[in-house]
């Protein structure tokens, strides 16, 4: 069934074909690069510039400190200091500003007073959400740490005046990219190892190849195994430039074990491949085989949690999203690159992705016949 | 003598249509047969049953001894396979796919370079081209040097010369009959009538049956026709005109003239005669010799 020797004559002739194909080789590095280095800068969630309009009804040191550490921050710019609500509401209607934060009456005396905490208000334009909630995001913020610095000089008070305040862990500076990158990677292996293996395969049947391939003593599933395992090859080299560039040109390094990235990459490329090939087995044309491949990838993308949260989807999403391959991977990617996570912590994730790996290839050489 | 291919009572449908009906014939071993059809009479249907490649619903066959169905895994190393859309790496050259197809059946090129050197000795000029960058003609040299590589028993051709020109087509034939010398079956398909006369045996295949198995010369005999070549200044009403006669049986362009199979009572003075009568000038009826083109016409016909 399985021949190492006959396996070994099938991969040179595709390593052979592989780097003769005009296409291929290129499509490699080229696409890493364009996906790693243009997206990043298209797709950017990152808010700055964020603009603030302050109503300033407390008119005190304090007030105008929280103002002045606002336009000092590199995410804001704070646009007036006014004293009318209806004036900063009309920035906001004719896109000047963002978000509004309005200083109530006496929050300064209020506050040294104790008791009832006054409430700093902070509003955001929902027409442009991101920026408005990220924006007011910030803007809460940076009144917090002038709230504390001011607190921690009036000696004596408390300074958990304000409740709560949002840190971001593992991402400190909220960077968009950070959280993309490792992502994309994730895209890079689902394009690349769907595709390259299954228009492989059906262009074998289309220019008749396979017909030759057949009539040959080579067992189904050294034919099979010949068609996988050059895309792992290939998934180690995409990831390999992927992390190239996002640490060459986004300064980003894996916070954990290079190995374990390699290791669920490998694994995530025997599931993608798998899936190519298996398309490939029930698809008579290339354009069938783009179609369908095209049918699992935009699933893949939508609800992997490349771009929407996991946890943000309702909760009958979510639970589809555990028979979702790249989901795990995702998941691993983002928790090695930021938290810096190790394979046991990540057990779980592993597991699911190589049993999606063998099943897959299962399929994938199961389905493959010699004879109709 | 032994057969190597014996086919008995190969059914084989494609829903509703019958693409092989009860088919039943077998080749000696060291005999070139070819298998003459138009198309869409079950001739790749036939091959992909030999080749392990199709079940068929109904009947055996054995090639080399070896039953399709039960012993395809040792067929494939007996048989060498032509299939009639060219099989090869086009982005690999000429000697990467020789060494390619060697080496999967674990053979050296060399160990068997002999059988192929004839068919080789054209093609040894130019061994780093890219099979896809050759001549219909040396594709098809390639492609047969690549089905013989392993030294196969049996060797099966599915219209091995469609596409190619008139002088490759000789020069194929001339190589199938060196190969035949050496003791290799073979069983080749053609559409082509005139390839027909260089085979040892023929079969006549049509609409999924076998209409007849036996030599050229034994096969034009068997006619038992009187065919006539007629030809006239306007062709198409002489057409036109011959079905309209009684004793003509048939008729059928062959060639720049018509072809007419008639009863034995037909004198061609009087139907010159008659066919004047009708209005038709320079009418010339003179006898001819039938071939496997005229017999085909017979058989398909009294078929339906």
């Amino acid at each position: 069934m399985m021949n190492i020797r006959t396996l070994g004559i099938l991969l040179r002739k595709e390593i052979l074909l592989m780097k003769r194909n005009p296409f291929i080789p290129r499509i490699i590095i080229a696409m890493p690069l364009l996906v790693m280095l243009v997206l990043p800068l298209v797709v950017n969630l990152d808010v700055k510039n964020v603009g603030i309009a302050i109503v300033d009804n407390d008119r005190t040191e304090l007030s105008r400190r929280i103002a002045s550490d606002m336009s000092a921050s590199e995410a804001l710019s704070v646009k007036a200091i006014g004293f009318s609500y209806e004036d900063a509401l009309s920035l906001v209607e004719n896109g000047k500003a963002d978000a509004i934060v309005v200083i109530p009456a006496d929050y300064s005396k209020k506050l040294s007073i104790g008791g009832e905490v006054p409430r700093l208000e902070v509003d955001a334009n929902g027409v442009n959400a991101t920026k408005g909630m990220i924006g007011a995001n910030y803007a809460a913020q940076s009144a917090i740490a002038t709230l504390k610095k001011w607190m921690g000089e009036q000696a004596g008070v408390e300074i958990d005046a304000y409740g709560g305040s949002v840190v971001n862990l593992f991402n400190p500076t909220l960077d968009f990219r950070n959280y993309m990158i490792p992502a994309l990677m994730v895209v890079l292996i689902i394009i690349i190892c769907g595709f390259l293996p299954a228009l492989n395969l059906v262009s074998e049947k289309e220019t008749g190849t396979i017909e030759a391939m057949n009539v040959s003593p080579v067992g189904k599933f050294t034919f099979v195994l010949s068609k996988l395992i050059p895309y792992w090859i290939v998934g180690i080299l995409v990831i390999t430039v992927g992390m190239l560039i996002g640490w060459l040109v986004y300064g980003l390094v894996p916070a954990g074990n290079i190995v374990s990235i390699y290791l669920a990459a490998i694994l995530f490329s025997l599931v993608m491949s798998g899936l190519g090939v298996a398309i490939a087995n029930s698809s008579s044309t290339i354009l069938q085989s783009i179609f369908v491949m095209f049918a699992f990838i935009m699933v893949f993308q939508l609800m992997g949690g490349l771009f929407t949260p996991v946890s943000s989807m309702p909760e009958w999403a979510q639970m589809v999203t555990y028979a979702i391959p790249p989901r795990y991977f995702i998941e691993i990617m983002r928790s090695v690159y930021l938290k810096g996570a190790t394979v046991q912590d990540l057990w779980v994730q592993y597991l699911a992705l190589s049993a999606f790996a063998i099943f897959l290839c299962g399929v994938a050489a199961k389905t493959y016949r010699k004879r109709s | 003598m032994n057969n190597a291919i014996d086919i008995r009572g190969i059914t084989k449908k494609y829903g509703s249509l019958t693409a092989l009906d009860n088919v039943t014939f077998s080749v000696p071993e060291g005999m070139m047969l070819g298998l003459i059809g138009p198309d869409g009479a079950g001739k790749t249907t036939l091959y992909r049953i030999l080749t392990t490649l199709l079940s068929p619903d109904a009947g055996t066959a054995t090639v080399a001894g070896l039953d399709t169905v039960k012993d395809y895994k040792g067929i494939r190393a007996e048989i060498g396979y032509m299939p009639e859309r060219f099989s090869l790496y086009q982005d690999l050259t000429v000697n990467e796919n020789l060494h390619f197809f060697a080496s999967l059946f674990g053979v050296k090129v060399e160990d068997n370079y002999d059988l192929i050197a004839p068919i080789f000795h054209q093609l040894s000029k130019f061994p780093n081209r890219r099979a896809g960058a050759l001549s219909g003609g040396m594709k098809q040299k390639l492609a047969l040097g690549c089905a013989l590589i392993h030294r196969p028993k049996v060797l099966l051709l599915d219209e091995p010369t469609t596409g190619v020109d008139a002088v490759s087509r000789s020069e194929f034939w001339d190589m199938l009959a060196t190969l035949k010398e050496k003791g290799i079956t073979i069983l080749v398909s053609t559409s082509y009538m005139d390839e027909a006369q260089r085979c040892e045996r023929i079969a006549l295949i049509d609409k999924g049956r076998i209409l007849d198995v036996n030599t050229p010369e034994k096969l034009v005999e068997g006619l038992g026709e009187h065919i006539y070549n007629v030809s006239a200044e306007k062709m198409y009403p002489l057409l036109e005109a011959l079905r309209s006669l009684p004793e003509v049986k048939n008729c059928y362009t062959f060639g720049a003239t018509l072809h007419i199979a008639t009863e034995s009572g037909f004198h061609p003075a009087d139907a010159i005669r008659r066919l004047s009568d009708m209005g038709l000038t320079d009418v010339k009826i003179y006898p001819a010799n039938g071939d496997i083109e005229d017999l085909f016409i017979k058989l398909a016909g009294n078929g339906e």
